[in-house]
């Protein structure tokens, strides 16, 4: 088992390494020339000139990787031409505003969704499995900013039950429970979808898994039904559905970007829709690399997951 | 007929896997067949029989060119098979065919029979229109299915129809040899017959030669002229299937005959539970069969056994140190009512 | 051999077929929900495809005088925007551009992605390494993430936009279409179309491409709202549609800066987002229910716990015979789908004493799993139902018990081993924690206990090592091993009669041998009786002490093994014997039986073996034949039987 996790870990690291010559290329291609690209056609000659001796845009690509790689190894991100500050810096703060409200909304989404799929499938065609299939349609195809915007309208406008915008009070705020209510209509917002999804997908997964041999196995040396359903069914669907969960940490994530804009939460998202609307592409590569790399360590971690659960993909 | 043989296998090997990794350690391979060496005959049939995953499948294969062996010779009608199944399957495909164990799963489920049974006909001989209608014709005649089924799809038919196309497709080319690969296994008894027979009919008519592999010894013997016995990817007897079903040489033959069920056989003979399958990733030294074996001994252990000729009998060979007595021991005895 | 003369029959059957197959479409229309996401759908594609002909406003046409007026207001239906823009106008042609986007997007992943996978999956190997490496690359992109990072690299806008989620929707459909190219691929119509001469080519897009078509048709329904919802993402960050373009996105995104004094401008064009993709998802729904075979079988349907037992009358004072542990008489065992009745058991007795064994010997779809596993009811309902019948054990009838008796009943007193023992075994669990549940079920032991007794049941089965078994997963034993394993499961309780359903039939010859003896010495051992299901009357000899033969849902002959070996009285059972060649008999003629069985929801009135039957008469078709007893202990449900005649075989 353990061997199997470090072999994992092992081919985590071309992803990451393949992860790093992507980010970097997106860069690198950038179409005419990147210095005027980034400091705009206003910018003076000797500005281009600097910038690109600082981006060592002077060297041929394989070198400006190297450079770019080593830099990285110690941290330097470099800086961001926006806000003067150090990339790293930067992106780490935000992140971890991200991670809050990601987190938070994957394991809304994964505890909603898998109860969602498996009272769906046990009941099915009863109303409870057509109500809970009709608003999981709803959830998927309802656009999350919009929802936001709603909610934001009705919850905090109108019934004034949650703050509108933020991570914390401006005035006396902080602590946890000022950041839960904060928390709250991002957080429900960010969840929708992707619970939409895993309720979907667990639902169909149990319905397959009802009609294996093994449940009719189950079923013959007299187990409960109770039993044949939540730990024989539920444990072969869990492993279908534990790699979905790890995609839609992606679409989770990814998905932030629209809620941290709508929210106005501090996050890796928001601080990505105004670098890119200002060009500021040093912080575009910095974000982009640390929220994949996260990603690809959260899918590792699913991937574990699913091989404990089924021995034979050991 | 002249005397060479039609297809002649010269210590074929095939192992998937295997190789180095990025670091050059060597991966597991397995040999699905090791050392095999047969010649089959102008106009007979050969079976072949084994247990699952003894190499009789990939065997089949690369008789008729779908995989390479990754050792020894086949040639066919005096021809490098391998070197031509490599450049160009479509010349070794107008001589040798193949029939599948699967019968609906080697049908197309989107084409007609008619597009299944004109492709041959197209990709190999290149027929014009009016010679491939009556290429058609006669191939439906000859596996007694009604003309009027061309245009249908292979959803609509039972298991002992498929199969019939499947044969009236490796027909079509007019092969000197056609692979039977398990052919009637997934059929049910009652249409075994049916198809045992107009493979039967077919072969007196257009003389061929069959390769015919099964799990099932009484079929096998039903249909054989020769037979070779297979276990763990090598042959471990081989001869003519009288001799080989009605006096078996090597331990392993007799113990398949021993199990095989039979209408009015009371008791079956079996081994102990405690004989597993040696580990196809690291196979013993020896005979692959010594676990199982009730003659073994420590010379068996140690060196693999040839394929030998019984004293008198050429055509018998088994590879066993220990084999049992021949024919005049066994005074013709059928092993099987024993 | 000619079946071209049987032809008539089977092509009965393929001819209602055919006329139902335009059923795709009328299938889709019998599903509402998927019909009015068409309406919908249908309405928004006209609507934005007559944008220029319809008589709407300029939508760019700014009029600061007319600035957010309220909806209904007069001649601006939907009201206006911040610059005074008529709202429905801008509605309709930006429903335009997200529709066009979105297909667009829609249909460039799915080429390339389908195409990828396509060569992935048929190529394998080195090149499928390759590709799938390649599309892990993207996927280990969070999803929005990659469409930010290359709407950054080419500056914002619509067709950019477009570009960027198109690419990010590759790998979705290459992983889809791969998988299915990947399993197609070892299809043997694959080989066979090699062996007809055919280029790799021509194989992938003549061969493969059409069975990956609905696969390739279900991914587009199903992704093209996301790609919808994803665009007019980008276009609400700003970042797709730019001004004065607008799509639905970007009139959000307008909106939301005014979103609490005009609240309308950014709520209309989300409720068409939302309605838009709504309407897509239901007809996508549709679509994927119609094209996948899995559901349209009725394949995921969740069986309940037991079958459903619906006798049209309750026989009562039923007595079980002297010395039966069970009996089952009468047992009536049909399938409802759609309109169509199957009769799968039309009416069997099956009587077992202490330590006897039974076997019912029949072809596939003769019925005779049906009635084995109707005794317990683990038939699947939807669709199996019992309708007649009484299965008496120990004088209780098992049809009227409740669910919670038959529960304690199963694996207690009747219990089952099943043909594939890979199938059967669940997966994730070790053997000994799935016998000890099987021990749990019915004994109150603790777990070290129950333990204990999981590797008594081990070694009970000749399995060597059992202590170290017990904590194996079932794929890591053989073939035989795990037989074993499924009979240990069975003996678990203290079990009178055990349902063998083709317990051998998954297994090599030798491992065969080794299960049947086991079964064998296990019964006299524990005096246990045994339903053995077959369609092999050499292992039928080696085990069964009576036989039925069963064809088309009832038994056709019953009698003692030998007896019926020796001289069958039923033609069909000659035929079976005659048909199958016998090991030390190898010029033995083969006589085949021609012609199929008949179908059991269309059987005929009287015998059913008649059509195929060489001594079938008028009167054999004119009604049913009931089974009488012609010699002690043997019964035949023919009414010109072989009966002193001599066999020859």
């Amino acid at each position: 088992m353990s061997a199997y996790i470090a072999k994992r870990l092992l081919a985590a690291i071309p992803v990451l390494f393949g992860l790093t010559v992507i980010v970097f290329l997106i860069m690198a291609m950038i179409p005419g020339d990147p210095a005027t690209a980034i400091l705009g056609s206003y910018a003076t000659p000797e500005n281009v000139e600097k910038l690109n001796r600082d981006l060592g845009l002077d060297k041929s690509l394989l070198q400006q990787y190297l450079i770019w790689i080593a830099n990285l190894f110690q941290g330097d991100l470099g800086r961001s031409y926006t806000l003067n500050r150090p990339v790293l810096d930067e992106v780490l703060e935000r992140f971890s505003a991200t991670l809050i409200l990601a987190g938070t909304a994957l394991v809304l989404c994964s505890i909603l969704g898998l109860i969602a799929g498996v009272v769906s499938a046990v009941r099915q065609f009863s109303w409870v499995d057509k109500t809970i299939t009709l608003v999981v349609l709803v959830g998927i195809s309802i656009p999350s900013f919009w929802l936001g915007l709603l909610l934001i309208l009705v919850f905090a406008v109108n019934l004034r039950w949650f703050p509108a915008s933020g991570m914390y009070a401006i005035y006396g705020g902080g602590g946890p429970l000022d950041l839960l209510h904060h928390l709250f209509l991002p957080a429900l917002t960010l969840a929708v979808v992707a619970t939409g999804v895993i309720a979907r997908l667990t639902r169909t997964a149990m319905l397959e898994v009802l009609r294996q041999d093994y449940i009719r196995t189950a079923r013959a040396k007299g187990v409960t039904e109770n039993r044949v359903i939540y730990r024989h069914a539920f444990k072969a669907a869990l492993v279908t559905v534990i790699p979905v969960i790890g995609i839609q940490a992606g679409f989770v994530l990814g998905g932030a970007v629209y809620i941290e804009t709508v929210f106005q939460w501090p996050g890796i998202g928001s601080m990505l829709v105004k670098a890119i609307s200002t060009r500021d592409l040093l912080l575009v590569q910095g974000g982009v690399l640390v929220v994949a790399s996260a990603y690809v360590l959260f899918n590792l971690a699913a991937d574990v997951l699913q091989t404990v659960l089924d021995p034979r993909l050991r | 007929m002249s005397d060479a043989p039609l297809l002649s296998i010269d210590g074929a090997e095939r192992v998937f896997g295997g190789g180095r990794t990025l670091f050059g350690r060597t991966r597991p391979g397995v040999h699905a067949v090791q050392d095999v060496s047969i010649d089959v005959r102008r106009g007979e049939t050969l079976g072949v029989v084994g247990e699952s995953g003894c190499g009789k499948s990939t065997l089949a294969r690369l008789i008729v060119g779908l995989d390479a062996p990754t050792g020894g010779r086949i040639v066919f009608d005096g021809r490098d098979l391998v070197a031509e199944a490599g450049r160009d399957l479509r010349r070794l495909a107008r001589e040798v065919q193949y029939v599948f164990q699967d019968p609906v799963a080697s049908l197309n489920p989107r084409k007609t029979i008619r597009t299944i049974l004109e492709a041959p006909l197209i990709h190999l001989l290149g027929l014009d229109r009016k010679a491939r209608a009556g290429r058609l014709a006669e191939l439906m005649e000859a596996v007694n299915l009604a003309p009027e089924f061309l245009d249908r799809y292979p959803h609509e038919f039972s298991g002992g129809q498929a199969q019939r196309i499947g044969i009236a497709r490796a027909l079509a080319a007019d092969p000197k040899l056609i692979v039977l690969d398990e052919p009637v296994s997934a059929l049910d008894v009652s249409v075994q017959a049916q198809v045992l027979n107009i493979l039967d009919d077919l072969k007196q008519r257009f003389g061929l030669t069959y390769v015919f592999i099964s799990h099932d010894l009484s079929v096998v013997e039903s249909v054989s002229d020769r037979v070779a016995v297979m276990y763990f990817g090598r042959i471990v007897e081989i001869g003519p299937v009288r001799t080989v079903f009605g006096a078996p040489r090597h331990p392993y033959t007799h113990l398949l005959l021993q199990s095989a069920p039979a209408p009015g056989r009371r008791s079956l003979v079996s081994e102990d539970a405690n004989t597993e399958l040696p580990d196809p990733y690291n196979p013993p030294p020896g005979c692959a069969f010594h676990a199982r074996c009730p003659r073994g001994t420590d010379l068996c252990k140690e060196r693999q056994p040839v394929l030998e000729s019984a004293p008198g009998e050429d055509g018998h060979k088994a590879a066993c140190f220990h084999p049992h007595a021949g024919r005049e021991a066994g005074k013709g005895e059928h092993v099987g009512q024993g | 051999m000619a079946e071209a003369s049987t032809a008539p029959a089977p092509a009965v059957r393929p001819a209602k077929h055919r006329s139902s197959r335009p059923d795709s479409l009328r299938l889709l229309f019998n599903n509402k929900l998927a019909t009015a996401g068409l309406l919908v759908f249908a309405l928004i594609v006209v609507t934005a495809l007559l944008a220029p002909v319809l008589p709407l406003p300029d939508p760019d046409v700014t009029a600061p005088a007319d600035r957010l007026m309220r909806p209904l207001s007069e001649g601006h239906l939907l009201g206006t925007d911040a610059l005074g823009r008529d709202i429905l106008s801008r509605l309709v042609w930006g429903s335009r551009v997200s529709l066009a986007v979105g297909v667009s997007a829609t249909l460039i992943a799915a080429f390339f992605g389908s195409l990828i996978g396509l060569v992935a999956g048929y190529a394998g190997g080195r090149v499928d390494t390759l590709l799938m490496r390649g599309i892990d690359m993207v996927m280990a992109f969070p999803y929005i993430l990659l469409a930010l990072a290359i709407v950054a690299v080419l500056g914002p806008g619509l067709l950019n936009a477009l570009y960027a989620i198109a690419v990010v929707n590759i790998p979705f459909f290459a992983r889809n279409i791969r998988g299915i190219a990947l399993g197609l691929s070892r299809r043997e119509f694959v080989d066979a179309a090699r062996l007809s001469g055919k280029s790799h080519a021509q194989i992938l897009f003549i061969e493969v491409l059409p069975n990956v078509l609905p696969v390739i048709i279900i991914t587009m329904s199903t992704t093209v709202g996301w790609m919808i919802l994803e665009t007019a993402g980008l276009s609400f960050l700003g970042l797709g549609a730019q001004p004065p373009q607008a799509d639905l996105g970007s009139m959000l995104g307008d909106g939301r800066k005014i979103l609490f004094t005009a609240p309308h401008v950014s709520i209309i064009p989300g409720v068409m987002i939302f309605i838009l993709v709504m309407s897509i998802n239901l007809l996508g729904d549709g679509v994927r229910d119609v094209l996948d075979p899995r559901l349209k079988s009725g394949a995921l349907t969740r069986p309940v716990a037991r079958t459903a037992v619906e006798r049209r009358q309750v026989p009562e004072g039923a007595t079980p015979a002297p010395g039966a542990v069970l009996d089952v008489q009468g047992l009536r065992t049909e399938f409802h789908i759609g309109s169509q009745v199957f009769r799968a058991v039309g009416g069997v007795d099956m009587r077992i004493g202490k330590g006897e064994c039974l076997g019912i010997v029949g072809e596939s779809g003769s019925g005779k799993s049906v009635a084995a596993m109707s005794i317990m009811g683990l038939v699947p309902t939807p669709p199996g139902r019992i309708t007649g019948g009484v299965a008496l054990f120990d004088g209780e009838d098992l049809f009227s018990v409740s669910d919670e008796r038959v529960r304690q009943l199963r694996g207690l007193a009747v219990s089952h081993v099943f043909q594939d023992p890979l199938s059967t075994l669940h997966p994730l669990f070790t053997v000994g924690e799935q016998l000890v549940e099987a021990i749990e079920a019915h004994q109150p032991l603790s777990r070290s206990q129950a333990r204990e007794k999981a590797a008594e049941l081990l070694s009970l089965v000749r399995i060597p090592n059992p202590v170290e078994r017990l904590k194996a997963y079932p794929h890591e034993l053989s073939g035989g091993m795990r037989q074993r394993v499924c009979i240990a499961m069975a003996l678990a309780g203290e079990a009178r009669v055990i349902i063998a359903d083709e317990p051998t039939t998954a297994l090599d010859v030798t491992v065969q041998a080794q299960v049947l003896s086991l079964l064998d010495t296990l019964r006299k051992e524990r005096n246990a009786g045994i339903l053995f299901i077959t369609h092999d009357f050499g292992v039928v000899s080696a085990i069964c002490d009576r036989v039925a033969v069963m064809y088309a849902g009832q038994f056709v002959e019953t009698g003692e093994t030998g007896e019926i070996l020796r001289a069958p009285a039923h033609p069909y059972t000659a035929k079976l014997i005659d048909c199958v060649p016998v090991l030390g008999e190898p010029d033995r003629r083969l006589d085949a039986i021609e012609g199929r069985p008949p179908v059991v929801n269309d059987l005929p009135v009287g015998c059913a073996f008649a059509a195929r039957c060489p001594r079938a008469e008028d009167d054999c078709r004119a009604g049913p034949i009931a089974l009488t007893e012609f010699a002690p202990g043997r019964q035949v449900r023919c009414i010109h039987p072989l009966i002193g005649e001599t066999q020859n075989v």
